[in-house]
């Protein structure tokens, strides 16, 4: 079963993609996106039926986790694995996570693609997405999850460059790409480290020898990298590192984080799908897998902390001025994705995964109701030219008003009522603070600003969207229209999960016996005791969030309420700050002075200069230039007269001869 | 003086040939005027068969024959067997051409076969008397043939001027015969060998001489520089006769250069290696370059043909049996390459004259398929691009000059062919990727098909066993050592 929730999708891939027009002729659409589509929910009732065998009925140490051995794949000396399935809690919420929201996702594009001409082509590129990630976080071994890992980065640069014909999507496609490569070379080197330091890719065997390093079972043992000679505990730490970075990369954190506002180039439910809920949270999910070796480095998991943190309220802040809606809700989920890394860098692995899970459900929502939006005003993203759509689509609007109570984390502390969103991030802050870490008190406030700041963005774009005047012009606002119900029912499943993923999971999650729940998957060193001290901070710490919450909800109605202009005021007043949010912290702007520009005028110096003057000029072209020369030349030398051709073969008698005479 | 058979029966496929083209002659004397060239043509291919079946019945054991004039042995049976082919092929393509061109007459065949003669007594000379006989022989034939269209100019210009250039290079190789004659005493391949065994310094005047000798044979097989003749005899004679010309003429003298330099003058290969180097590598620089320039096919083919020179003489620099081994492969390609492709050149004709510029051939691949993809074989073939029968040629001529420390040689070689593959398949691109202005008729003859057929059968498929007719070779390359 668990293998057939990791194929079907590739089957639907290929079937989509390559059989659809052959099998069904004319209906080569519809066939492929019911075969996708009906693959997908299949999985996802398989993935739920493992989540819950796996994560809450089973109790022996064999029934949460296993393996199922698929072939060996590579066997060089010691560089042995196999292609395995490595199925333990950690895996079972990532499956569920991914089929779900997957499926809802194909099921949605059967409304929201319905104009496009290669629907076969989007569908197989979802599936095989899928399956990608399904291979990710199924791993069994380091290199597996490398393959999932750069397989869900094909497929984003494909639905990324969908509209090829764009040049803005192909830059962005590329541009996610080339970023992404700069993570992965972390990665990858963090993946030869590993080999290095305990001779073995499989996470068992790996999570086996960690601990012995660190307590020095070779005493004097040193590594060697860069210039730099480490002992085991800073190797460690320096393996750490090189993961994280390629964990960076994918989860768009601060630095590496460029590419997935670009992203939105892709159609929507490719953002919904790959940028909201399931790609993006790889690293998270990485960096999960690997506790057993990040616990061992505080350095490491410090680093963490910070960089999650500060992605946190770097992206909220950038969030608070963004006009296009798919911009707002991408840099909400880079804010989010570094809730969960400090949620990580904290030993608070499972509020991690929590908030991915209820992330997954609310976001991916969010997305979808923005494509719903979009869908209802021609193909509109401009915030500024909407507005006044709450009484065309009201249900679209409904839907939106749940997720954005679920990402501003609305519920009331100390009680079972909350939106999904409320009982993860309050884990998340509550964890930060229990740390009672310098690292973790930062990433509780920087948390705290961000939640500030994400109840603003998320009422702000509420209320330009569908509250204050209607600013479209007339031919758009005649065309709004609420989206086909196919489109409708994937937002009602996932309101679902927005509305209950929180409460009713959360007990298992992060509750009292989160130990159990998760088993072996995660480890957590005694003395990371985080997530238990947040059961037990003060009320203030609770009340918090809630309290920053509704100010952030009550400044966006406030500035909103009537259109607008005392928005733009604002902003004017905040000159400076609102042209530093606005633009992003200009960090576009850095990277191309940095590193785009430099490397186009090297790459044009070694084009134009290097290969196209001196190479080619000296080589091919001047060698060329230069026969066709001599040809013409040559021929010169044929006269046609007979004396020159006699004179010509005396002089070669006379030049044989002295050639000879002259060498002896 | 006793009367031996054993002293002319080595001889017997020769004297048989002589006696037989006189009878020809008889024979189209005394034919009706109307059918006298079909009957000479036909007698003629059938007597070159009879005396190929004769050569090879001859046997390949080294026997020596009228006084010592005449020597058979394996390389000259390999080499004359070669040679009766490429008269046979060249006859069979001419009859068509030279019905319709107006130069139908029954001396034709007749000249082509004394030029035969000519060729099989070059390749079994075994002194410096019967080689100048056997060149004369085949030269004065060729003289005529190539201006066989008295009435056309350009033809009697090409005759003219090899005429008078032949002439030339047949005083220079007489020159340096007499001065051999003076230093060695003796004009016998096998004396000259022993003579200068005995020696330990070769004197001067020998050394000059051999460069004489040399400089006469280069002018046969167009060797830079005494290749000057080339290109415009090849363009002017009538183009049957320049397919004869390209293929048997160049694969006698070949042989008689590598019987000279092989046989008697051996000891003296530290002397000529360097000459012969030389020679080659001229010729395969200008081969290429100068080719390039061309408009017009058999120019061409004659600039290919000076290229090829120069990579066969690759293998004879080397010194080597395994050299002398790929010269003779590369010579027995070249032959198939050049019939294959004359024989294409002489079935097109374009608003009733032959296909003679090159741009004449656009389009083919469109009207004539068939006949553009046996050229484009024969192209790359000659170009040398594996797995074609060309590359086979220059793979083992390069390996040959490697084996023997040539490495500069076979670099320049190699660099030349690239430059060289340039006007091959400039021929291909013009074929396949231009637009073609006006049809190609088409000229009927079977005989043309199947040449057409075979040749590029054996191009495509030598590289399926390279290895038979290489040590046919090798075997027959073993007797000049």
């Amino acid at each position: 079963m668990e293998a057939l929730i990791v194929f079907l999708p590739l089957v639907g891939a290929l079937v989509a993609g390559f059989g659809g027009r052959a099998i069904a002729g004319h209906k080569g659409d519809l066939f492929a996106q019911i075969v996708s589509s009906g693959l997908l929910v299949l999985a996802a009732i398989f993935a739920w039926i493992t989540f819950i065998n796996v994560g809450i009925l089973a109790h022996d140490a064999a029934d949460k986790a296993y393996t199922i051995n698929l072939l060996h794949w590579v066997a060089v000396g010691d560089f042995a694995f196999d292609w395995a399935l490595r199925i333990d809690t950690l895996t079972a919420v990532m499956l569920v996570v991914v089929t779900s929201v997957s499926s809802v996702v194909h099921i949605y594009s059967i409304g929201y693609m319905h104009h496009d001409p290669s629907i076969p082509r989007f569908q197989a590129y979802l599936s095989l997405f899928t399956f990608m990630m399904l291979m990710l976080v199924t791993a069994d071994n380091l290199v597996q999850m490398f393959f999932g890992w750069e397989g869900v980065g094909l497929a984003s640069y494909l639905l990324i460059g969908f509209w090829y014909k764009k040049p803005s999507a192909n830059a962005a496609a590329i541009k996610a790409f080339v970023v992404n490569r700069v993570g992965d070379f972390g990665f990858a080197l963090g993946i030869f480290g590993t080999f290095v330091m305990t001779g073995s890719l499989g996470f068992d065997a790996i999570f086996a020898a960690i601990p012995g390093i660190v307590e020095g079972g070779d005493a004097g043992q040193t590594f060697q990298f860069l210039w730099m000679t480490l002992t085991p505990q800073e190797a460690i730490t320096c393996i750490c590192l090189l993961l994280f970075m390629g964990a960076m990369g994918k989860s768009a954190q601060l630095g590496l984080h460029t590419w997935l506002p670009d992203a939105m180039e892709g159609p929507t439910p490719v953002s919904a799908l790959i940028h909201a809920a399931t790609m993006v949270t790889a690293g998270v999910f990485m960096v999960c897998r690997l506790s057993p070796i990040f616990e061992y480095s505080e350095t490491a998991l410090t680093v963490v902390t910070f960089v999650g943190a500060m992605t946190a309220f770097f992206a909220a802040t950038v969030g608070l001025t963004q006009n296009d809606i798919k911009r707002v809700i991408a840099y909400s989920t880079c804010s989010q994705l570094g809730y969960m890394f400090f949620a990580a860098g904290v030993s608070a692995y499972p509020a991690a995964m929590f908030h991915l899970f209820t992330h997954a459900f609310f976001k991916a929502l969010l997305f979808l109701g923005a494509g719903s939006v979009i869908h209802a005003v021609s193909d509109e993203q401009d915030m500024r030219k909407m507005g006044g759509l709450a009484p065309h689509i009201k249900k679209t609007m409904v839907m939106m008003w749940i997720g954005s109570l679920a990402l501003g984390g609305i519920g009331i502390p100390g009680t079972q009522i909350g939106f999904a969103g409320f009982f993860s991030k309050d884990a998340i802050l509550e964890s930060a603070y229990g740390a009672h870490t310098g690292i973790g008190m930062f990433a509780f406030w920087m948390g705290i600003a961000a939640a500030v700041m994400t109840a603003f963005y998320s009422w702000r774009l509420l209320w330009m969207t569908f509250h204050t005047p209607a600013r479209a012009d007339e031919r758009v606002m005649a065309h709004v229209h609420e989206s086909p119900n196919v489109m409708l029912v994937p937002l009602y499943l996932l309101a679902i999960g927005a509305v209950f993923a929180g409460v009713v999971f959360a007990p298992y999650f992060t509750g009292h016996h989160f130990a159990e729940f998760w088993g072996d998957s995660i480890k957590i060193l005694e003395e990371h005791k985080a997530l238990e001290n947040a059961h037990h901070v003060p009320v203030w710490v609770k009340m918090l969030p809630l309290v920053v919450g509704i100010i952030g909800i009550a400044g966006a109605v406030w500035v909103y309420r009537s259109g607008l202009e005392r928005g733009r005021r604002i902003g004017e007043f905040w000159g400076p700050f609102y042209q530093f949010s606005l633009n992003k912290w200009y960090f576009d702007e850095l990277y191309n002075f940095l590193f785009v520009r430099p490397a186009f005028a090297i790459g044009r110096f070694f084009w134009k200069r290097g290969d196209g003057q001196t190479i080619d000029g000296l080589g091919p072209d001047g060698v060329a230039k230069t026969t066709a020369f001599a040809a013409g030349r040559l021929s010169l030398l044929q006269t046609g007269y007979l004396y020159h051709y006699a004179f010509a073969m005396l002089i070669g008698v006379v030049v044989l001869v002295s050639f000879y005479l002259l060498a002896h | 003086m006793m009367f031996e058979t054993s002293m002319i029966a080595p001889a017997l496929p020769e004297i048989v040939l002589a006696c037989s083209v006189m009878g020809l002659m008889m024979v189209g004397v005394f034919s009706p005027e109307k059918q006298a060239l079909s009957r000479v043509s036909f007698l003629a291919v059938l007597v070159l068969l009879v005396i190929g079946v004769l050569v090879i019945a001859t046997g390949s054991e080294t026997r020596l024959a009228l006084h010592d004039l005449f020597v058979v042995d394996s390389f000259s049976l390999f080499m004359k067997v070669l040679v009766i082919i490429a008269a046979v092929l060249a006859l069979v393509m001419s009859d068509g051409y030279i019905r319709r061109e107006s130069m139908a007459r029954f001396e034709y065949p007749v000249l082509l076969c004394f030029a035969t003669l000519g060729m099989l007594m070059m390749i079994s000379a075994h002194d410096l008397i019967s080689l100048y006989i056997g060149l004369e022989l085949q030269s004065l034939s060729l003289y005529v043939v190539a201006a066989f269209r008295r009435d056309q100019l350009r033809s009697t210009e090409a005759g003219l001027k090899y005429f008078v250039l032949g002439a030339l290079s047949s005083g220079l190789l007489l020159y340096g015969s007499s001065l051999i004659y003076g230093f060695a005493g003796t004009t016998n391949f096998a004396a000259i060998a022993s003579g200068l065994a005995a020696l330990d310094h070769a004197p001067t005047g020998l050394i000059v001489g051999l460069v004489f000798l040399s400089a006469g044979l280069a002018f046969k097989i167009s060797a830079v520089p005494f290749h000057m003749w080339t290109p415009d005899v090849y363009e002017g004679a009538p183009t049957p006769v320049t397919a004869f010309f390209a293929v048997a003429p160049k694969i006698a003298a070949m042989a008689l250069i590598l019987r000279v330099m092989l046989g008697p003058f051996e000891d003296l290969i530290a002397e000529w290696q360097q000459i012969i180097w030389l020679i080659s590598v001229a010729s395969m620089i200008l081969g290429a370059v100068a080719a390039i320039a061309q408009t017009n096919i058999k120019r061409l083919m004659a600039y290919s043909s000076i290229g090829h020179v120069g990579y066969a003489l690759m293998g004879l620099a080397a010194g080597t049996k395994d050299g002398a081994t790929g010269v003779m492969l590369y010579m027995a390609i070249y032959l198939v390459m050049n019939v294959g492709t004359f024989a294409c050149i002489l079935s097109m004709k374009i608003k009733d004259r032959m296909v003679e510029n090159i741009s004449d051939l656009s389009g083919l691949s469109k009207t004539r398929p068939g006949m553009a993809f046996a050229l484009m074989i024969f192209m790359f073939s000659m170009a040398g691009i594996p797995p074609l029968a060309g590359f086979f040629g220059k793979f083992f001529v390069f390996r040959a000059a490697i084996d023997a420390g040539l490495i500069w040689l076979a670099v320049i070689g190699a660099l030349a062919s690239v430059v060289s593959a340039f006007y091959y398949l400039r021929i291909i691109k013009v074929m396949y990727f231009d637009e073609n202005d006006d049809v190609i008729d088409k000229i009927d003859g079977k005989s043309m098909r199947v040449i057409m057929i075979l040749t590029s059968a054996l191009v495509l498929l030598f590289t399926l066993a390279p290895e038979t007719i290489a040590s046919y070779a090798a075997s027959a390359a073993t007797s000049l050592f």
